[in-house]
């Protein structure tokens, strides 16, 4: 549904995409994973046929983006990182605009918008410049989806918006693929890597792997403690000091750390070496939590934790510096 | 009607609604676009006043005799002078002058009549103030004419038979009144700046609030755009255009002596002319800020200073001379000036016409193909 093969793009001084390729299949929920500055936007601008890249070719639907950009722009739905409708419009005038922009009407579509528009129709009358954040995303994606896109492509949608109406976003996403619609979407939030059906990490311009959020967890093949204590920025600089720790981030409430030399062996076969593995780790967190106590750390709780995106997205980025 | 619209037609109309809705709901702009050429006409026809009336003037008369007690009394009696001090000695004229109470003095020499009678030769001085060039150059026309309207009379009251008289007739606006060449100039600045500056900051604003971006990504065509863009500020542009020319027959006396047809005709044109600008800057512009900047001071100075409107183009530096002819407001003026005021009709502006019209072709041929489809 979408091709990327080799897409480069540069802004005066900085890379800001270098030989991007991937693939997303028809039906499919794609995120794409990826801090401020990776170079997300720029990657939807080529795609929905904005900003021209230097080098690579790009489809969407089968398209060439830059040759057939005119049929690509009556075919998707985009919805823009920054809030982009009329804030002085109210919801009724933004949605029944838009329609008429895509040569529709909001009755022919209005299936399709239903469940996310009716949340929003008692305030039809306000000026979208006055909704919540959380709203404003229902109205623009509304207003994306209102002539029945065949690709959705929604740049950090949930950027600013309240964690229970990023949760119902996300659930009307998975609506809509239920219907048949290709769903690009890129967000800086590594817990919602799982939302999607595959995944793409990206940074400072180089996608670091390309998989479903399950198997790039699992491709992590390093022992994963999580380390807190009462003091958690000593602690931070503590660990850090620490030979045998190899890295070390701070994850809200606990730090994350992978130690040297280690690797855990989920997948081995053998019983007797799985817990011999296991004793080991035991050994070596007693060690740990020894040593940080002898440093006045109190209350510090160390355990083995199975790895998240972020800790892959961590891990994977040391190599991209 | 048709049941079923064009679907182009549908989305224009709907393009265009939404550019009036932006309009009606930001109140202030809305209020200023409306009152601003009411404002600006009223200020240049009152506050702004070249005109001379009620000039104060001292007088020093050292003669006193009834030939300059004649002329002072024609002075006070005129609307432009009235006399505030007669001064007793040369001194106190450079006080008056320094104390800025006065704009002119008028020194008569001793034995005015006398002389006058006898030698034919009575002398007197009108010194001005010319701090303010324009206003002491009209001042000591005035009293010139005034004086010598008086002697005129006289003469013919003594039979003289033969009298050489200079005369200077003022055409067209016998008054010198202000208002006949400011209402032509506020007339090309008004429409300039609401076209150029309101259509260039409508769509910049749409770039900078990030809805150009959505409006891309969509079936709709670049042209019909902004055209629909420029139809509310045309309309706008009427309205004001009509506020003009009620303030200026009705309040400022300023009538429209030719005719009016090809008044409106010359008028929309430079408006066109005027809108494609707005879309030239546009293009080139991506934030509200640079776009009030440029049809600012690009787009402003120029017009008030180089356009006619303030200055005449033939004291000019010649290089400027031809910058002026690639100003649409200084055609604009000219044009204005000679159906409203001249009077004359269809012939007389056809330069004008065909200038404009071929800036606005060019304009719009250029705002179309400038437009930018992508991003960058």
């Amino acid at each position: 549904m979408i091709s990327c093969n080799n897409i480069s793009k540069k802004y005066k001084k900085v890379q800001a995409l270098s030989d991007i390729s991937f693939e997303v299949k028809p039906g499919e929920i794609f995120g794409l994973i990826g801090p401020d500055g990776a170079g997300k936007t720029t990657l939807f601008r080529i795609l929905t046929t904005l900003i021209l890249a230097d080098e690579g070719v790009a489809a969407v639907n089968g398209l060439d983006v830059v040759k057939d950009y005119k049929l690509i722009r009556e075919r998707v739905g985009y919805m823009p990182g920054r809030f982009s409708l009329y804030q002085d419009l109210s919801v009724e005038e933004n949605l029944n605009f838009f329609a008429t922009v895509f040569n529709t009407t909001v009755e022919e579509n209005y299936a399709l918008v239903r469940d996310i528009y009716q949340q929003i129709e008692p305030f039809k009358t306000r000026k979208a410049g006055k909704l919540s954040g959380g709203m404003k995303q229902k109205l623009a994606l509304s207003c994306a989806l209102i002539h029945k896109p065949t690709v959705l492509f929604l740049d950090e949608p949930t950027t600013g918006v309240d964690p229970v109406s990023r949760k119902e976003f996300w659930g009307m996403l998975k609506k809509l693929q239920q219907q048949g619609i290709t769903i690009l979407v890129s967000t800086p939030y590594m817990d919602e890597a799982s939302l999607c059906d595959r995944i793409a990490l990206i940074q400072k311009g180089r996608l670091l792997t390309i998989d479903s959020p399950g198997k790039i967890a699992d491709s992590f093949k390093k022992t994963l403690l999580s380390v807190s204590s009462e003091n958690m920025s000593m602690l931070l600089t503590d660990l850090r000091a620490i030979p045998e720790v190899e890295s070390c981030y701070a994850f809200g409430d606990s730090h994350h750390i992978t130690l040297k030399n280690r690797t855990s062996e989920y997948k081995q076969e053998h019983s007797d070496s799985r817990r011999k593995m296991a004793d080991d780790i035991t050994v070596i967190i007693n060690n740990l939590k020894v040593n940080l106590e002898a440093k006045n750390h109190i209350n510090v709780i160390i355990k083995e934790i199975k790895p998240g995106i972020e800790d892959c997205f961590m891990e994977l980025s040391k190599n991209n510096m | 009607m048709h049941p079923e619209k064009p679907i182009e037609m549908k989305q224009f109309i709907s393009f265009v609604r939404k550019e009036f809705h932006h309009i009606f709901r930001d109140r202030t702009t809305m209020a200023i676009l409306l009152i601003l050429p009411v404002l600006m006409l009223l200020l240049f026809g009152y506050a702004i006043n070249t005109e001379v009336k009620n000039s104060k003037i001292a007088v020093y008369d050292p003669s006193n005799d009834t030939y300059t007690r004649a002329i002072i009394e024609k002075m006070q009696a005129s609307e432009y002078f009235s006399v505030v001090k007669m001064l007793k000695n040369e001194q106190e004229m450079s006080e008056q002058f320094k104390s800025g109470e006065v704009k002119m003095v008028i020194a008569f020499s001793e034995n005015f009549h006398e002389n006058l009678l006898h030698t034919g030769d009575a002398q007197i001085a009108l010194i001005a103030d010319a701090t303010d060039p324009n206003s002491a150059k009209s001042v000591v026309n005035y009293a010139t004419a005034i004086i010598a309207g008086y002697q005129l009379e006289s003469q013919q009251l003594q039979q003289i038979p033969f009298q050489i008289d200079t005369q200077i007739k003022l055409l067209y606006n016998p008054q010198m009144k202000g208002a006949y060449n400011f209402v032509p100039g506020v007339m090309g600045m008004i429409l300039m700046l609401i076209c150029a500056m309101m259509t260039s900051i409508s769509i910049a604003r749409e770039k900078e609030m990030g809805t150009m971006e959505v409006l891309l990504v969509s079936p709709v065509k670049p042209a019909m755009l902004i055209i629909a863009k420029t139809i509310p500020y045309f309309f706008i542009s009427l309205i004001n255009l009509t506020t003009i020319l009620l303030i200026s027959v009705f309040i400022l006396g300023v009538p429209v002596a030719g005719s009016l047809f090809w008044l409106l005709a010359l008028s929309l044109v430079y408006i066109f002319v005027n809108l494609s600008l707005g879309l030239v800057i546009s293009s080139v512009v991506n934030n509200q800020q640079t776009a009030l900047l440029i049809s600012g001071m690009v787009l402003m100075l120029p017009v008030i200073m180089l356009s006619g409107m303030m200055f005449p183009i033939e004291n000019m530096p010649v290089f400027f001379q031809w910058i002026s002819q690639l100003i649409p407001a200084k055609w604009y003026i000219i044009g204005v000036k000679q159906i409203m005021i001249k009077g004359l009709g269809f012939s007389a502006i056809m330069p004008q016409l065909a200038v404009l019209s071929g800036m606005a072709v060019l304009l719009i041929a250029i705002s179309i193909k400038k437009f930018k489809y992508r991003l960058e």
